[in-house]
């Protein structure tokens, strides 16, 4: 009955696999972190360059020092993973374990450098902003019934649209609404297969993204190589809100980002209150959850999906038009690099809530900022590898922590009446 | 509300489901809708709900004539259904199913969750169908769960309420409630339509009994002049024998041996507790109790389907532990599970596909790794004649056939072979008349060829009817089997946990 009620047997062995996780870290942490720092003391930046109220001492660690604390602090989690466990907190402190590993991470790349926690957050949340608006895309679908794994080919829909509008009207509130139309389109061809014809929603989705990636790239090489007036969209710039943006280290993360940022947390907490709150959101879920019961009520179970893939394509496309009105600036093939699946990932991680969903996005944000910010501190692990940091991340956060997760009941089940 | 329905017919692919059916249910009546599974009464109650159209024929409210075409139409003429699958979102709390497609809202669109609460609430304890309204559907009991489903339809100020096979998912207490329920319901000049297949149930509740059978309107009764007997008979169109004639049993040896058998739930939970019981050749041992004493892990265990954390069960000789579930069955055991739908049969497979599910990769069945679908399907039309399984083909997905379709061939399938032992829990439930008077047959006869027969019932009077020795489960501890006769009154107060001694004068004895 209780989905979260798990057996004792299960429980242990499910710590016992968080005790090894821990254990593994805690062999990196001693084993390459404590021994191979390439300087005594890391230097972790608290200040912005630009104007604020006051300014922040540079945090100045001592690395050996540091990593053996932090390994200290893994080896008595992974001791009580193995004993008496931590039971329904077991989740939240492999959590723990993530982040002490991660501040070890840092500390070792920082050595004999300077690393600035300033830009590390600036550019996660940015970085987070499509994957969270791609995971919101996933959700408002997937509540109605409907799976959604074309959020990828929406977000290359929207980019490439998005900077074609841009560049053709000079105004990136126009190529936005031109990325809009895109993640609509594409959503309205999975609605319309799906919904009304009733195709296998994993096969439509797949379609989808292989059309949208071989329509961009085929435009992209035939039109906009020729004609670059195309393809030089007039960007969203960062806006800085009076006062707030100067507060030392949370005010140049959370208050100078471009309208996209502001946009997607706007979406997350609108989102998460229409799911929840509303009534909108009630008959929404129940089309996802028991659609004939939905049907027997009045509900009309078809029309409430065609809508909400729809809401998810508008979010998508605005996800998608993040590349090229906010981060690049350009359209390029592919660009998207397949944040579309881990934009799914997210929604997963984040149970099919909104604001679940944007947390996942922040922790993959974080591994996409992280290879860019320590390529530049020249840590010597290829670039190459760092730059396969967010999927990796992906697949141990899906595969490692994610648990049970209880879908809803009627998704991917096309509605028939009769 | 008076309601008329007139010649409604309904055809689907092959079956007319509805033959022009004329119905009247008066203003304030109980109105009986009698009829087998398959006879076209769910058919008829989804025209009349808005979920199927019908292909001919007219419904009149009040005589008004009444176009409906989806269930919100329905709803607005004052019908409310209460589905014998609940229309039930397990996830949302009860208010949030009751409120769904009427909420009320406030700025924004925002949820009266507060609203939704005090009105549910306040029904509830109108209409004597108490529920907590921030309850998880999910963490309620069906009986709960249907409570919610009919205050559903009254928050919709519903004048005429279905209730299709309602009593199927309850206890006799809580039917009893029910009962209360509806009677309470039509003194204030409502109607009600009671579908059930339960001749009891209908002469207890019913003012009027339409009987339908095969998409027909066979007869109208009057439950104070018409025997069960009558009533049966006009359901089935023939003369049906509503008792279990069997001769004596001649025991033989013995077949199932449990010996302090423990079972133990995913939680390591005890469910069944030093179990022994014995049953021989050619004999039935029935096993009663209320459910969820502890029957299902007791068949599961000796079916070899959960593990057995304590004592032994040997089967013809043979333990239980250690061999894999097709060992089991394959040796010689028979088993008709309690929910057929989930672990009876496969849904989505055809009924020949179905019939070989125990006997998939053994010859004729299957040659060098390969179905042999010549004898696949000739086995299948053999069975489906012998054990009267109605259906359009062979090919038909065992999925659309009815309930009582369903079990029949589940039941073919586990009789139609040699075995030394039959395991058959609640193998009528949700059955009609007509179906549960054959399967109680082919038990009987099943048990005549010399097979030992474990039945698992929480019906009493099919325990009684069919048992040659009657065991009684309570708390996952087996008393008994006695030898029977033995009083239906005797039963039912051990299955609530009396001591054996006290109310049969004598020590628990015939545990041979």
């Amino acid at each position: 009955m209780s989905q979260t009620m798990t057996a004792p047997a299960g429980q242990r062995r499910r710590e016992r696999r968080f005790g090894i996780f821990s254990l593994l870290v805690l062999a990196i942490m001693l084993g390459v972190f404590a021994t191979s720092a390439r300087g005594e003391q890391a230097t972790f930046v608290l200040n912005d360059a630009r104007g604020q109220l006051f300014e922040l001492p540079n945090l100045v660690v001592t690395v050996v020092p540091a990593v053996l604390v932090l390994s200290a602090v893994v080896a008595v989690i992974a001791y009580r993973q193995f004993t008496t466990g931590f039971g329904s907190k077991a989740v939240i402190v492999v959590g723990v374990v993530a982040l002490l590993f991660v501040m070890a991470f840092l500390t070792w790349a920082a050595a004999g450098g300077q690393l600035s926690v300033v830009g590390l957050l600036r550019g996660s949340l940015a970085r987070a902003t499509p994957i969270a608006l791609g995971g919101l895309a996933g959700v408002v679908c997937e509540r109605a019934g409907v799976i959604n794994i074309a959020i990828e080919g929406q977000f290359l829909a929207g980019a490439f649209t998005a900077a074609v509008v841009s560049s053709l009207a000079s105004d990136p509130w126009i190529g936005l609404l031109g990325g809009i139309g895109a993640g609509v389109l594409v959503a309205f061809m999975l609605a319309g297969l799906t919904i009304r014809f009733k195709a296998d929603q994993i096969v439509v989705g797949v379609v989808l993204i292989v059309f949208a990636t071989g329509v961009t790239s085929f435009l992209n090489t035939q039109v906009l190589s020729g004609n670059p007036e195309l393809n030089s969209p007039t960007r969203f710039t960062a806006i800085a809100i009076p006062v707030l943006s100067e507060i030392p280290l949370i005010g140049p993360v959370l208050f100078r980002q471009s309208m996209l940022v502001f946009g997607m947390l706007f979406a997350v907490g609108a989102l998460h209150y229409a799911l929840f709150k509303t009534r909108w959101g009630l008959r929404l879920r129940s089309v996802g959850e028991h659609p004939k019961a939905a049907d027997t009520v009045g509900i009309n179970v078809l029309a409430t999906r065609y809508k909400a893939v729809l809401l998810g394509g508008v979010f998508a496309g605005i996800g998608g038009a993040w590349w090229t009105l906010d981060a690049v600036g350009q359209f390029s093939r592919e660009m998207t690099g397949g944040r579309g699946f881990i934009a799914l990932a997210a929604m997963l991680v984040g149970r099919y809530s909104p604001v679940g969903a944007f947390g996942a996005a922040l922790i993959f944000g974080f591994s996409d900022q992280i290879a860019t910010s320590l390529q530049l501190l020249r840590v010597p692990v290829p670039s190459d590898l760092l730059l396969t940091a967010p999927y990796l991340v992906t697949i141990l956060v899906v595969a490692g922590l994610m648990g049970r997760l209880r879908p809803p009941a009627a998704n991917g089940k096309p509605y028939t009446k009769e | 509300m008076r309601l008329e329905l007139q010649a409604i017919t309904k055809r689907f692919p092959g079956v007319v489901a509805n033959d022009a059916v004329d119905l009247v249910v008066e203003s304030g009546e109980v109105h009986g809708l009698l009829g087998e599974n398959g006879a076209g009464k769910s058919t008829l109650m989804n025209i009349l709900y808005g979920l199927y159209g019908a292909d001919e024929g007219q419904i009149l409210v009040d005589g008004q004539r009444l176009e409906l075409d989806d269930p919100g139409d329905a709803i607005d003429a004052g019908i409310g259904m209460v589905h014998q699958h609940f229309m039930l979102v397990p996830v949302f709390t009860v208010a949030e199913n009751i409120v769904l497609g009427v909420e009320h809202t406030r700025r924004l669109g925002k949820l009266d969750r507060a609203r939704a609460s005090t009105e549910v609430a306040a029904l509830a304890e109108r209409s004597g169908l108490p529920v907590d309204p921030d309850a998880l559907v999910e963490d309620l009991p069906v009986g709960i769960q249907q409570r919610v489903e009919i205050l559903k339809a009254l928050y919709r100020d519903a004048r005429l309420l279905i209730l299709d096979e309602p009593t199927a998912v309850l206890t006799p207490q809580e039917a009893d409630d029910l009962f209360d329920a509806i009677r309470a319901f039509t003194a204030e000049g409502r109607s009600v339509i009671f579908i059930s297949h339960k001749l009891r149930e209908h002469r207890a509740i019913a003012d009027r009994i339409s009987v339908l059978r095969r998409g027909r309107i066979v007869g109208t009764a009057d439950p104070r002049t018409t025997s069960e007997q009558e009533l049966a008979n006009l359901m089935v169109g023939r003369p049906v024998e509503l008792s279990v004639s069997k001769p004596a049993a001649t025991a033989g040896d013995a077949v199932l041996a449990v010996a302090g058998l423990g079972v133990e739930n995913a939680l390591g939970g005890r469910v069944v507790e030093d179990v022994d019981l014995t049953i021989h050749a050619g004999e039935i041992v029935a096993v009663a109790g209320v459910e969820g004493n502890g029957q299902s892990p007791l068949v599961r265990a000796i079916t070899g389907l959960q593990d057995i954390a304590e004592g032994t069960v040997h089967i013809a000789g043979r333990a239980v532990k250690g061999a894999t579930r097709k060992q089991v069955l394959r040796d010689g055991t028979g088993h008709v599970p309690e929910d057929r739908g989930s672990e009876g049969l496969v849904a989505d497979f055809s009924v020949a596909e179905n019939l070989v599910l125990n006997l998939w990769d053994a010859e004729p069945f299957a040659r060098r790794g390969t179905l042999q679908f010549a004898a696949i399907n000739a086995h299948a039309r053999e069975l489906v004649d012998a054990y009267d399984i109605r259906t359009p083909s062979i090919a038909t997905t065992a999925g659309s056939l009815s309930g009582g379709n369903q079990q029949k061939l589940v039941v073919a399938r586990e009789f139609d072979r040699p075995i030394d032992l039959l395991v058959a829990s609640q193998p009528t439930r949700g059955v009609d008349v007509g179906s549960i008077e054959y399967i109680h047959t082919q038990l009987v006869a099943k048990r005549d060829e010399g097979t030992a027969v474990l039945l698992v019932s929480s019906e009493l009077d099919e325990v009684l009817a069919l048992a040659d020795r009657v065991a009684v489960m309570f708390h996952g501890r087996l008393v008994g089997p006695f030898d029977t006769p033995i009083s239906k009154e005797a039963v039912g107060r051990m299955m609530a946990g009396a001591d054996p001694a006290e109310v049969l004068g004598t020590p628990p004895g015939g545990d041979t």
